[in-house]
């Protein structure tokens, strides 16, 4: 490839004169700089890390209206209250009541919501995390692992996070909650609108901090 | 003391290994190059822990910083057959400009965040100046009485679904493997206030749609 045999080199007269002896030499930079510039724009072209998708399904609007809610075994809900700024991150168990109710503050750490949603859903989590093992080992097939989990998330017992957000909640919090809840194999959730007197209970216990 | 003999002229160098390195590199390169499609805006998108990876069929709902909405879908035959059912029903804003050179454009474009009244000058817009009508566009319309999100949504699943079955020969069973069918991928930057996003989920929600794929950055396990 680098070389050429220089036997055709020069016309029929020439070859009888004399037939060249040896290799022709090519001049290859140009080809291999355009080759290396190819391989160069190719590598800073191309995505390597596909982005990272949250797979999110939303409860159909009649499993959330508020008759619903309120069936909710009172010991099963935790509301998490989700304000202007990524730390005003709020929580309490139970249903609201009005002069009972105290906000607890948390954040996006490990120790943080985490922490809240496993104290609560541990059961949940490793029966879950016993099934996955039982799954990498090759003790159940993937559709019995699916199924299993299914049924073990959709427990009557499992617990239910509602997310309240506002109109200027940014994005990122209510994507790091719902990353929060997939780890912690939370699947009952609801996003709803921070009603008037949750949001003015968020501002005064922001305010006595 | 014998004198060293030097090589006369210039030393000449076996590069037949590298170049063929360098061609095999060419080649794996051009062949595996998928290129990011020109996007309108640029989104910082929020992080999560999730191992998935985003899947190939894709309806692409884009919503930047302060709330304006890009509506994408793969596919130029989905996209012709989109604009041309839309198009001729549901969008007074472009009859009779449904020209051959329109749909053209229009099947090759990427993401468009023009309500359907400026649609038609933004398809025939030359680069720059899309460019510049990315820069100035206010989104595509998502409130309850004027929702062309809605019809975009409504028409391009239709299509995705017709297409599936006609061409792929794809039962509905497997339109709902979200591998074979069409998924509805949200991507918004960090910093979006939710409340732009809640109309866009209600969108797809008034339509019986409830499961999104939101676009995330893969996260390192050290969280702030």
């Amino acid at each position: 490839m680098a070389e050429i045999v220089g036997n055709e080199g020069g016309g029929g007269r020439h070859q009888k004169k004399r037939a060249k002896k040896g290799h022709v030499h090519m001049d290859m930079t140009p080809m291999v700089d355009l080759a290396f510039l190819l391989i160069t724009f190719f590598i800073l072209a191309t995505t390597l890390s596909k982005p990272s998708i949250l797979e999110i399904t939303y409860p159909k609007e009649k499993d959330i209206d508020s008759t619903e809610i309120t069936k909710i075994i009172d010991s099963l809900a935790i509301t998490v209250l989700l304000g202007e700024k990524r730390e005003d991150l709020f929580y309490y168990y139970g249903k609201f009541r009005q002069d009972t109710t105290k906000l607890v503050l948390t954040d996006f750490s490990k120790d943080g919501l985490r922490k809240v949603f496993l104290d609560k859903n541990y059961k949940i989590y490793n029966a879950i995390k016993e099934a996955e093992n039982k799954f990498k080992k090759r003790e159940i097939l993937e559709a019995e692992f699916d199924s299993s989990r299914k049924k073990i998330r959709d427990d009557e017992f499992a617990h239910f996070v509602i997310l309240k957000t506002i109109d200027e909640t940014p994005y990122r919090s209510l994507v790091d909650a719902m990353d929060e809840m997939q780890i912690t194999n939370i699947s009952k959730f609801a996003v709803q609108d921070m009603s008037e007197t949750e949001h003015i209970l968020l501002r005064m216990t922001k305010g006595s901090q | 003391m014998p004198k060293i003999k030097m090589p006369r002229g210039t030393p000449s160098l076996d590069m037949t290994p590298m170049v063929d390195l360098g061609f095999q590199l060419v080649t794996f390169f051009i062949l595996t190059a998928k290129f990011r499609p020109q996007e309108p805006v640029i989104v910082d998108t929020p992080y999560s822990q999730s191992q998935k990876e985003i899947r190939e069929k894709n309806m692409l709902i884009t919503i930047d910083t302060e709330g304006r909405v890009f509506f994408d879908l793969s596919g130029p035959e989905i996209r012709k057959n989109m604009i041309l059912q839309a198009g001729d029903s549901a969008f007074p804003a472009l009859k009779g400009k449904m020209s051959e050179q329109f749909i053209e454009r229009f099947q090759t474009m990427g993401a468009f965040g023009v309500p359907t009244a400026n649609l038609y000058e933004y398809v025939m817009a030359d680069g720059p100046r899309r460019a510049d009508m990315d820069e100035a566009a206010p989104g595509i319309p998502t409130d309850s009485l004027n929702n062309e999100l809605w019809i975009w949504i409504q028409y391009g699943g239709t299509e995705f679904v017709r297409d599936a079955k006609a061409n792929l020969n794809l039962t509905d069973k497997d339109l709902r493997d979200p591998k074979k069918g069409l998924n509805y991928t949200i991507k918004a930057d960090g910093e979006t206030p939710y409340g732009k996003i809640k109309n866009v989920i209600d969108t797809f929600r008034d339509l019986e749609l409830y499961t999104f794929n939101l676009i995330t950055g893969q996260e390192r396990e050290t969280t702030d």
